[in-house]
């Protein structure tokens, strides 16, 4: 009994990591393919993105571009309203406010993202509009925004956990010696979460960087190269997700939309790679 | 006058009374013990010293604690200066998660020394008081976490010595060592008295005879017995000391 539950567990381990390189080569086949027809350079940097011109552009700069805009936008909104967020719910809320707090939170997460997206269009996006007198309200800016509102219960529920187990003999030990609240949070409480505090902001960035939905109705679908946070942009996963539909199997557009995957694949698994280094180092 | 002194000292957990109006006065430059079965609110009258209590919700204190004449629970305590001036060291080591520099550093940077020189030399005064400084000046920028238990508890009280205190609460410092530890850290007691008023709270009772000049013996929240530590434990006036300490309960 012993000896199949530990192969069992054994085996699961194994598939995990087994479908992540099936994923990735399924990926690659498909994406790879495309470099028969376009050259890696024409694709990495060309600043045109358009399929149905003749012959046809897939230059993913813009889309790169965006989503990169994009993703900023949110990571810049989202991680200090995060980590005030925690830092009130794990250190200063009195117990009652707390527990209300961390439900409310947690319930932002179960918003679909759809639902966000809608609100976005008919709230968010006129008053883009109007606040910078733009043509229209469907613009990075309202993409980041309404990603940032998506990625805060990320950040706020696993920072809040990693600032409440910071052992309370810290706090303790770094009261005594006359700190107060304020010091002790940001020179004792922060730096023993840090851990905690980095995945929590990598694995928000994680979760914008993948959203799809939410920049596709907010975003503007512009594929060119934005100059501003306030321009139309389209990233990349809106970009496969509004496409895929009308390719057919087997084209280079087809082809093209897998490396767009491929690309966002290398670069979530960059991220996490990054996240974990970081994790590290702290530890050492 | 003494340094510390209580008067009609109540704190109240909810409902649950902790301690019972206790009266004592501490003299400067000796080690007090206080000893007592667990749960005879000990720790918690050591925690009413330096106002730690005030952390716990529900709580509630009646009476005076003097410091230096001084009732720390008045409207003018100032929290910072009163834990700079009554530090603590505690059960177990807790060192922070810095380097060994950022450790002994944290007291002063938070009152606000930033001359690196300046803190230099605070560091390396406050480690050989400890006597670690010879094992440790070259790994000043290890993390403190890595050192022994022993170790960390003598950086804790570094960390204590660096912002210049001038009582010494300790709190069962050498529950987590081992007997050696243990009595390192007993000889750096000694040592600390010359400068610091020192209170331990102890289970150990031949630690509180072989370290203590005073006891005071703890039961249910009251302070029942307080007096030299050779009389209380050659010659006590209860009978509930007695009995505590040559071991028929606690």
């Amino acid at each position: 009994m012993e000896f199949f539950i530990e192969k069992a567990i054994l085996l699961n381990g194994f598939a995990c990591i087994l479908f992540v390189i099936l994923i990735f080569f399924f990926l690659a086949k498909d994406g790879l393919a495309l470099f028969k027809f376009v050259t890696i350079q024409d694709f990495l940097f060309g600043t045109l993105w358009n399929p149905l011109a003749e012959p046809p552009q897939f230059g993913i700069l813009p889309l790169f571009l965006g989503s990169l805009i994009v993703t900023l936008g949110a990571t810049i909104i989202s991680v200090p309203l995060g980590m005030a967020c925690a830092i009130f719910i794990g250190e200063i809320a009195p117990r009652w406010m707390r527990e209300t707090l961390k439900a409310g939170v947690e319930l932002l997460a179960a918003i679909p993202s759809i639902v966000i997206g809608f609100i976005g269009m008919t709230m968010l996006g006129p008053v883009v509009k109007n606040l910078f007198h733009l043509p229209t309200g469907l613009t990075a800016l309202t993409g980041a925004l309404a990603l940032a509102f998506m990625a805060i219960p990320t950040i706020v529920s696993i920072m809040e956990d990693a600032i409440s187990s910071v052992p309370r003999i810290y706090k303790e030990g770094s009261l005594a010696l006359g700190a107060t609240h304020w010091q002790t949070i940001y020179r004792v409480i922060i730096p023993a979460a840090s851990s905690g505090i980095v995945a929590a902001v990598m694995l928000g960035i994680g979760r914008v960087i993948g959203e799809t939905m939410a920049v596709m109705m907010l975003t503007g679908n512009a594929s060119v190269i934005p100059k501003t946070i306030l321009a139309p942009v389209r990233t990349m996963t809106a970009t496969i997700a509004a496409e895929m539909g009308e390719t057919v199997r087997g084209s280079e557009h087809y082809f093209a939309l897998f490396a767009l995957g491929l690309v966002l694949f290398v670069i979530t698994f960059f991220i996490n790679l990054v996240a974990d280094a970081a994790l590290h180092r702290k530890q050492k | 006058m003494s340094k510390i002194e209580t008067r009609g000292l109540s704190l109240f957990y909810g409902n649950f009374q902790a301690l019972i109006d206790v009266n004592v006065q501490i003299k400067e430059k000796m080690i007090t013990a206080l000893i007592g079965p667990s749960g005879c609110g000990k720790s918690t009258f050591l925690r009413t010293l330096n106002r730690m209590n005030d952390l716990i919700d529900g709580i509630r204190i009646t009476g005076e604690v003097l410091i230096d004449g001084e009732n720390i629970y008045g409207n003018r305590t100032d929290l910072v200066l009163l834990r700079k001036k009554v530090g603590m060291v505690f059960q177990r080591p807790n060192s922070f998660p810095l380097s060994v520099f950022d450790n002994v550093a944290y007291g002063p940077r938070i009152h606000g020394s930033k001359n690196k020189a300046e803190l230099e030399d605070i560091v390396e005064e406050s480690l050989r008081h400890v006597e670690l400084w010879d094992i440790l000046k070259d790994k000043l920028d290890h993390s403190a976490l890595n050192l022994s238990l022993e170790q960390q508890q003598r950086l804790c009280i570094a960390r204590l010595v660096a912002v210049t205190p001038e009582v010494v609460l300790m709190d069962e410092p050498c529950s987590a060592l081992d007997p050696v530890a243990t009595s390192k850290v007993e000889e750096l007691m000694a040592e600390l008295k010359k400068q610091y008023t020192i209170l331990i709270v102890t289970h150990n009772m031949q630690q509180a005879a072989r370290v203590s000049d005073r006891t005071g013996f703890m039961l249910l929240g009251k302070l029942l017995e307080y007096g030299e530590t050779r009389q209380v434990f050659t010659n006590p006036k209860e009978k509930k000391t007695e009995e505590y300490i040559t071991g028929r309960y606690g």
